[in-house]
């Protein structure tokens, strides 16, 4: 693999384009034995074994998949990135993963199209104004930006906007400039790449199916659909499947796994310059780069792993989308499909440690993990390396179900996000 | 959208339901005495399993009442719904 730059572009311009080799290694078989096993091949699982490989020195690596990496929620979601959340450990940890963002694509040398174009919360009522402004005045203590903007001024940032609707009134927004959105099949890829490139294996099409463990409780490997593997640590990052996987080790999580569906509209030219989020009606609304409009519906009520939530739900949202901006009445939606979103009670993530010896979890990310994902993969490869948690991971743990210190972001936005 | 089986109402569409999450989760009569753990499992440790599960719902926009049922999380499909304080049925095999 050789890096990407202006010179090799030219060069593969004139060359045409012949020359672009495999971007990562992709062994068929696992080796069998490694000192660290990620289980999943999602953005934070691929972002986890690159920081440990980059950063920290534990030995051979892998990730399994049991598809193909980025096929999970990775490549589902909305992309929209941000940190305004209301406590000081959660704005430090989302607020850890933007710093990130903000240098990914050199870091990785691998474009992922970090587009900081400022997210907007919209306030349609007084309690979302005034819980807005709280996280407005809480973000500013701990150092994040975020600011009011009133009805006016939203709609001078987001012209398509329709302000004086009588559905759905705008009273203001909370507006977070350095939020926006990212390219999601790149961070898998840009990451599966650069950690390949350490000499991570990265093993798709690879199931977990089982944990084994020594007569002390600790973790001494996986059974997977490609044979036994003997491991050292191992590190949970599976999403919506974390429960089950955990099931394997003994180990029940305080988590449910709810369907989350998302859609996009036909391509047209550039309309929507922000990105805007209606959390009272559950409608999210960004433009990809190639045209579509990228929209975010909420869950379904009911836990389930089916991979494709109520019809309901998606009309409910276009809804609230056609009556927030009119413009977008007689768009056609192209296609739409549902994710499985793994919800803790105070809607933050656990990751940490477990009560089995040399078994890490990183999970909880729910219906807002993607834009965690460089942070969340930075703090758990340290984690996993030193055995301990990272500080910003720390009060993530999962113990706090058990000691009653909650970061409680559900309380806090009465929303998904 | 589901079709769900209400005990008193018969079949009535999902809209009119609220999911109430896992059900025979008896709420502890002896709070004072649990350990952190036991309380923490109570409030927060759920099985989230996938395949038959069994779980509570409500006819908000009907009878008004709770009730019981079997459903698979993978499938979505209904095995039965059973009126609360009866025994729960067998999963289908
Ligand atoms: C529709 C939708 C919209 C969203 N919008 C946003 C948004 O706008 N902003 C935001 O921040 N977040 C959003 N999210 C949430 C975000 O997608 C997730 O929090 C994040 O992508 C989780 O990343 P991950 O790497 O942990 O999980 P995933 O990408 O799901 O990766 C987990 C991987 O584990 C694998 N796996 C599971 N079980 C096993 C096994 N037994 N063996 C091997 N592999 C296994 C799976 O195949 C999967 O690839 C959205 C989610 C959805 C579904
Ligand atoms: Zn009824």
């Amino acid at each position: 693999m050789s890096g990407f730059s202006a010179v090799r572009l030219l060069r593969e311009a004139l060359r045409g384009q012949t020359g672009w080799g495999q971007q990562w290694r992709s062994p068929d078989q696992p080796q069998a034995a490694y000192d660290v096993v990620i289980i999943g091949g999602g953005g934070h699982g691929l972002a986890t074994a690159y920081y440990l490989a980059k950063g920290h020195r534990v030995g051979r690596i892998a990730v399994l998949e049991k598809g193909w990496i980025g096929g999970g929620n990775t490549g589902r979601n909305t992309t929209i990135i941000r940190s305004n959340y209301l406590f000081p450990e959660s704005a430090a940890l989302y607020d850890h993963a933007v710093q990130l963002w903000e240098g990914l694509s050199q870091e990785l040398n691998y474009n992922v199209m970090f587009s900081p174009r400022g997210v907007l919360m919209l306030a349609h009522n007084v309690h979302d104004e005034q819980s807005f402004r709280r996280h407005v005045h809480a973000n500013r203590l701990a150092g994040v930006d975020n600011e009011w903007l009133d009805a006016e001024a939203c709609r001078a940032f987001c012209p398509p906007l329709d302000i004086h609707q009588r559905r759905y009134p705008v009273l203001g927004g909370a507006l977070q400039r350095r939020g926006g959105v990212a390219r999601h099949d790149a961070v898998a890829w840009g990451y599966a790449r650069a950690a390949s490139a350490l000499g991570v294996d990265i093993i798709q099409n690879c199931e977990v199916t089982g944990i084994t463990r020594a007569n002390d409780g600790a973790v001494t490997g996986l059974s997977t659909s490609k044979g036994q593997i003997r491991a050292g640590k191992v590190g949970v990052v599976a999403a919506g499947s974390t429960s089950l996987v955990m099931a394997m080790a003994g180990v029940r999580m305080p988590l449910e796994s709810f369907p989350l569906q998302a859609l996009v509209s036909e391509p047209v030219k550039p309309v929507f310059p922000c990105v805007v989020m209606s959390n009272t009606v559950h409608a999210y609304i960004s433009q990809s780069d190639k045209g579509e409009l990228v929209i975010g519906a909420g869950t379904d009520q009911y836990p389930s792993y089916s991979q494709a939530g109520g019809v309901h739900i998606l009309s409910h949202t276009l809804e609230a989308i056609c009556e927030l901006f009119p413009m977008f009445r007689r768009m056609r939606m192209l296609r739409s499909w549902g994710g499985i979103v793994d919800t803790t009670s105070d809607r933050s993530p656990i990751i940490g440690l477990t009560p089995v010896p040399g078994l890490f979890v990183n999970c909880g990310w729910g219906t807002g993990g993607f834009k965690a994902t460089p942070g969340s993969g930075h703090v758990f490869a340290a984690t996993i390396a030193r055995a301990e948690p990272h500080p910003i991971a720390a009060p993530f743990s999962l113990g706090r179900f058990t000691t009653g210190r909650l970061i409680d972001e559900a309380a806090a936005a009465a929303v998904a996000h | 959208m589901l079709l769900i089986h209400c005990p008193w109402c018969g079949e009535r569409a999902e809209l009119e339901f609220r999911h109430c999450g896992e059900a025979h989760l008896a709420r502890p009569t002896n709070p004072a005495t649990l350990t952190d753990a036991e309380w923490a499992e109570y409030l927060a440790f759920r099985d989230n399993h996938r395949g038959w599960v069994r779980e509570r719902w409500r006819h908000v926009h009907g009878c008004g009442r709770f009730f019981n049922a079997l459903r698979h999380t993978l499938t979505d499909r209904f095995a039965a719904s059973y009126k609360t304080g009866e025994a729960w049925p067998e999963p289908p095999a």
